[in-house]
């Protein structure tokens, strides 16, 4: 207890801090940043590291208990042929859904970052924001009831004398099936509708922020629509595709709910993970089908990289 | 595209670069543009100097073509303009913040014009070059816009415009967001530019200082009218209206009696503060010069110029002396003197 001048004051032990702040300001920033840091370096990079180190451990046949040691085998099971079968499925539905969800996304938030103003802006986040408030698997089983034999779609085929158009989908080999509730097609839409809003949302943003006087000077250099479309607006928002492809990709990469209850019986990576860390106990190879999506959105993200998509930035 | 030889055709039949008739464009309630007719003719640096929302920056937007008059007819070299796009127009931008694409490179920036009209990617590139080059920025064209400062920026909106040889310039406030000294070296520079290439230039800008120094022509605009438009001279000599003598410099607007009763006539008119000596009381008033007496009220010390503001009977007036003749103090009675050709008789009041 050294007896300083500052301490005598009344609030001395809170002046004294103060002082000590205002001197060293990176000392007050590493104090607030603390906590923040601590929460995700062990919740969040922790526990992903320790998933991580999970998939290099191995699954005794015979006894059923985890194996610690280090082994790749849990990678050689991953890329056994039916494993590999539901990594290709789960990304290739992934691919196809954000394709969508981009295609049916972009003219939406292009005119709510356009033309949307006051009241019609407000309608616009409404409309995009509202599925999110509302319970996914609640969404999920509806259109399980919209896309049944029995329901809505078909029921409105039936009137518009279109039932032909949905038997022809049903017919086609792999997306069809009994049903659509039943068939990849459905899982596909179940997909698009639930996820669209993390699309929308990221390209109104880029290209709310694309200035108007853009578009002009396009046009003023003697730009028609569609050029300056592809070589001024589509760039700027193609960071904002990217986030939303983000979220859209990873997302069905890792669901489990949709599949198991909108689809064919075939497996997803979700599904798989669901059922190896669960009933089968096997969660090295959990593990390992958890890493996949991990890499697969490193190597999208270094490729969007590389293409200069986020130079904008 | 006159269907007769220009030996048939008297003088005037060659078309202004830029015509209006009669033209309005209003937004809601608003008349930005009021009837408007105007004629710039081709080779002239134009001037639109008026206070903000006075139309002005609309007028540069409907010759662009980013906006479409409600009523009346434009012409650019002599082609109706109504109905056509910005894109199929002769006429190039320089905007007010420049909208360099941020994702091209300078170089990618200038061409993009070029680029768009299917010019071959070495012809392009040499033009881009050269218009760089031109605006004193050879070499810079692999960087990124958001490397350059305002100045830099500034050039390389100005290369990109004139890269597509347009018949008219348009210029936004084209110097509103550079410092002092820059804007002085920008406006000598735009000026031997628009000299040496010959190209129809019309600039919008709210600094009457700009206007009158770059302009061979000034248009005042007020409320979506043009209230005068000539020489800067003109302009500053003869303003026509009390919001000219204003809102050019600065003027003392003399009430008609008072005009009438100090050596001019009974007419609202402006006398500029320059042209207004102040002088001991009783000093002599030569026979060509008209005189009022009053007491000093404030002083305005401008670094070159001081500013007096002297009340008399009548009026209160503003005289402007190098800063050199200021010897009096606020509250000394003083005569003002000035010739009488200094009083501007105006056709109104506002």
């Amino acid at each position: 207890m050294s007896q300083t001048a500052t301490q005598d004051r009344p609030g001395g032990v809170l002046e004294g801090l103060s002082d000590l702040f205002l001197a060293r300001p990176k000392l007050l920033t590493l104090l607030l940043l603390l906590p923040p840091l601590l929460w995700i370096g062990i919740i969040y990079v922790g526990s992903l590291f320790a998933l991580l180190l999970q998939s290099f451990y191995s699954l005794d046949d015979f006894s059923g208990l985890v194996v610690h040691e280090f082994t790749l085998s849990t990678y050689a099971q991953l890329l056994e042929e039916a494993n590999v079968q539901i990594i290709l499925r789960t990304m290739t539905m992934a691919a196809i859904v954000t394709i969508a969800c981009a295609i049916i996304a972009f003219p939406i938030a292009y005119y709510a970052a356009r033309y949307a103003r006051g009241w019609t802006k407000a309608l616009f986040y409404l409309a995009v924001m509202m599925p999110l408030w509302s319970s996914y698997l609640v969404k999920v089983y509806a259109w399980k009831l919209i896309l049944a034999k029995e329901g809505i779609l078909t029921w409105m085929a039936q009137g518009l004398h279109l039932q032909w158009v949905i038997d022809g989908l049903l017919a086609m080999p792999i997306i069809g099936g009994p049903t659509l509730s039943f068939s990849y097609i459905g899982t596909f839409l179940v997909f698009v509708y639930v996820w669209i809003p993390y699309m929308i949302l990221p390209v109104q943003a880029a290209l709310e922020r694309v200035p108007v006087n853009y578009i002009e000077a396009s046009a003023d250099l003697g730009a028609d629509s569609r050029q300056t479309f592809w070589t001024i607006i589509f760039p700027l928002a193609l960071p904002g595709l990217i986030a939303g492809s983000i979220f859209t990709f990873s997302l069905t990469l890792g669901d489990y709910i949709i599949p198991q209850i909108v689809g064919n019986s075939r497996l997803m990576i979700g599904q798989a993970v669901y059922t190896l860390q669960g009933t089968a106990g096997n969660i090295p190879l959990a593990a390992a089908f958890t890493v996949v999506p991990m890499v697969i959105m490193g190597v999208y993200l270094w490729m969007a990289k590389r293409m200069g998509a986020f130079d904008v930035l | 595209m006159s269907s007769s030889g220009p030996s048939s055709q008297p003088a005037f039949a060659m078309p202004s670069a830029v015509s209006f008739r009669n033209v309005s464009r209003a937004f809601g309630s608003v008349r930005a543009v009021d009837r408007l007719s105007l004629d710039i003719d081709e080779g002239e640096f134009f001037a639109m100097l008026g206070p903000s929302g006075s139309g002005k920056t609309t007028c540069l937007r409907l010759i662009a073509g980013f906006e479409q008059p409600d009523d009346g007819h434009i012409e650019i070299f002599g082609e109706t303009a109504e109905g056509v796009p910005p894109y199929k127009r002769s006429v190039n931008t320089v905007f007010q913040d420049y909208a360099l694409f941020p994702h091209m490179s300078v170089g990618e920036n200038v061409a993009y014009g070029l680029m768009i009209r299917g010019v071959s990617r070495a012809e392009r590139e040499a033009k881009a070059r050269a218009a760089l080059e031109m605006v004193k920025l050879g070499g810079y064209e692999l960087r990124r816009p958001a490397q350059l400062s305002g100045g830099q920026r500034q050039r390389v909106a100005l290369a990109r415009a004139l890269v597509n040889e347009p018949k008219v310039l348009l210029l936004d406030e084209p110097l509103g967001a550079l410092d002092l000294k820059l804007r002085e070296q920008m406006q000598e520079e735009l000026k031997a530019l628009q000299k040496e290439l010959g190209i129809t230039f019309v600039f919008v800008t709210h600094d009457q200082g700009e206007a009158l120094s770059m302009a061979n022509r000034v248009a005042i605009f007020n409320e979506g009218k043009i209230m005068q438009v000539g020489s800067p001279v003109e302009i500053y000599e003869r303003p026509r209206s009390r919001f000219v003598a204003d809102f050019v410099g600065s003027s003392n607007v003399l009430p008609p009696k008072f005009a009438a009763a100090h050596g001019g006539t009974a007419y609202w008119t402006s006398l500029r503060p320059e042209r207004i000596g102040v002088f001991a009381p009783g000093t002599l008033v030569p026979a060509v010069q008209a005189h009022a007496d009053g007491i000093v009220t404030s002083i305005n010390y401008q670094g070159s110029a001081t500013r007096f503001c002297v009340t008399t009977d009548e009026a209160l007036l503003t005289a402007e002396t190098p800063a050199t003749a200021a010897r009096y103090r606020q509250g000394d009675g003083v005569r003002l003197i000035w010739p009488k050709s200094a009083m501007v008789a105006m056709e109104a009041e506002t």
